[in-house]
């Protein structure tokens, strides 16, 4: 089936399978691996991405969903070179371990903060349920987010 | 996990997806916010072979004011519900049990139609909108069909709508001040919950239904019809599995979820007491 999506501010158009995922998607027909699977059955949140500017799992929804939607990976959040906020909190407060979980988290984040832009520390831990950090970084992930809404 | 091979069609209203399922016969199926279907489809515990997709039906997505119930469109998202205004007056207990769906991103997806049709009792908002009294709107090819949420849950994963009926509209009746509380009981966060209470109680009586305690939702009615004749909360917290058949698996057996279910339902009804 014949997609149009904007991806980042680019329009792809493409002719995919209805099985598709929207992960896959991404990731093989489009090259964007910055959006990584984890689980595969929307728990960890390791593939989040924005669809029309809110965090989904993009391992749960299918490429034809997503046709003449908006979409925004990992990649499309820095602009001309210069780190989204939320990225530049993640490196200045060492919101990464691994770093397997760190797309989908920044994702999550940057989500969250549209919905919330002044959370308490219960609120980004509770607004970031979705997303697993399997070297339990949890702490310096949530002071992370802090930080960007502080900026 | 990759689905199993599938035709897709996207339906632009309620009767262009009742059309298409009719001429697609018993292997269709709706596809709304994904979240239920799209997991079973991945692990091949569904494998419909044309999926008609609903999720563009935005008319269907609203949350109104309709006098003495709100009506909610079956396409409105978990988010959207969590969030509602007109909601968190009139229903909170539904708003309430919404945010403890899933994740942020599920709840982006996911439908409130979607999640009742799924018929999962082991979800949060078929229990909660059994214990409020709602009533399920089905539009088929003959018409609409109003379904009381008490006749709607016939077994695991099974609802009343025929295989051509699409659920449009749950109609919550307001709460009217009414106290309630939402318990949700589980390991993880964004887990289901292993036993969960959704309750309210007013001066007009009480509503008790159980997450995860059987094949179907379960209204408790032997909690309110105590509760009804004066009982303590405590007493009528100790009939909280009479109609509940729980089962077993990796996390419960059903003694523990009896027990659980006693201990959720007292603290549900004192919270709503407060």
């Amino acid at each position: 089936m014949k997609i149009s999506v904007t991806v980042n501010g680019t329009v792809h158009e493409s002719d995919v399978e209805p099985r598709t995922l929207l992960v896959h998607y991404v990731r093989e027909v489009l090259g964007l691996t910055g959006t990584n699977i984890g689980c595969d059955t929307s728990s960890c949140g390791a593939c989040s991405l924005h669809v029309n500017g809110e965090a989904v799992k993009s391992c749960t929804m299918l490429a034809v969903q997503a046709d003449g939607q908006s979409i925004t990976t990992i990649e499309g959040l820095a602009v001309d070179g210069e780190m989204h906020p939320m990225q530049q909190a993640f490196m200045e407060n060492h919101g990464l371990q691994c770093g397997y979980c760190t797309p989908g988290m920044v994702m999550a984040a940057t989500s969250l903060l549209k919905e919330n832009p002044n959370p308490t520390e219960e609120e980004v831990r509770i607004g970031l349920e979705g997303n697993l950090c399997r070297c339990t970084g949890y702490h310096n992930i949530v002071k992370s987010v802090l930080a960007a809404a502080a900026k | 996990m990759i689905p199993a091979a599938f035709d897709y069609v996207r339906a632009g209203s309620a009767a262009e997806a009742i059309s298409l399922i009719g001429q697609h016969g018993d292997e269709a199926k709706f596809l709304a916010g994904g979240h239920s279907l799209l997991p079973l489809m991945k692990l091949r515990l569904a494998a419909p072979s044309v999926l008609v997709d609903i999720g563009r039906v935005t008319d269907l997505s609203y949350i109104r004011d309709a006098g003495d119930h709100i009506a909610i469109g079956a396409l409105t998202r978990h988010m959207d519900v969590e969030t509602s205004a007109v909601l968190k007056e009139h229903a909170p207990l539904l708003a309430h049990a919404a945010s403890h769906v899933g994740d942020p991103q599920v709840r982006h997806r996911g439908t409130i139609g979607g999640s009742i049709a799924h018929a999962d009792p082991a979800s949060d908002l078929p229990a909660t909108t059994l214990a409020l009294g709602a009533t399920y709107v089905a539009q088929g090819p003959n018409g609409t069909r109003e379904i009381a949420a008490t006749d709607f849950y016939q077994g695991f994963l099974e609802s009343a709508l025929a295989p051509d009926e699409m659920l449009t509209e749950i109609r919550v009746p307001k709460m009217g001040g009414a106290g309630w509380s939402f318990q949700k009981f589980n390991r993880r966060a964004q887990d289901w919950a292993i036993v969960g209470v959704a309750a309210w109680r007013g001066s007009n009586g009480s509503g008790v239904a159980l997450v995860n305690m059987g094949s179907t939702p379960i209204l408790a009615t032997s909690v309110s019809n105590a509760l009804a004749q004066g009982a303590s909360v405590s007493d009528a917290a100790q009939l909280a599995a009479e109609e509940a058949e729980p089962q077993s698996d990796l996390n419960a057996s059903p003694e523990y979820r009896v027990h659980l279910a006693k201990v959720l339902v007292r603290r549900a009804l004192e919270e709503a007491g407060k």
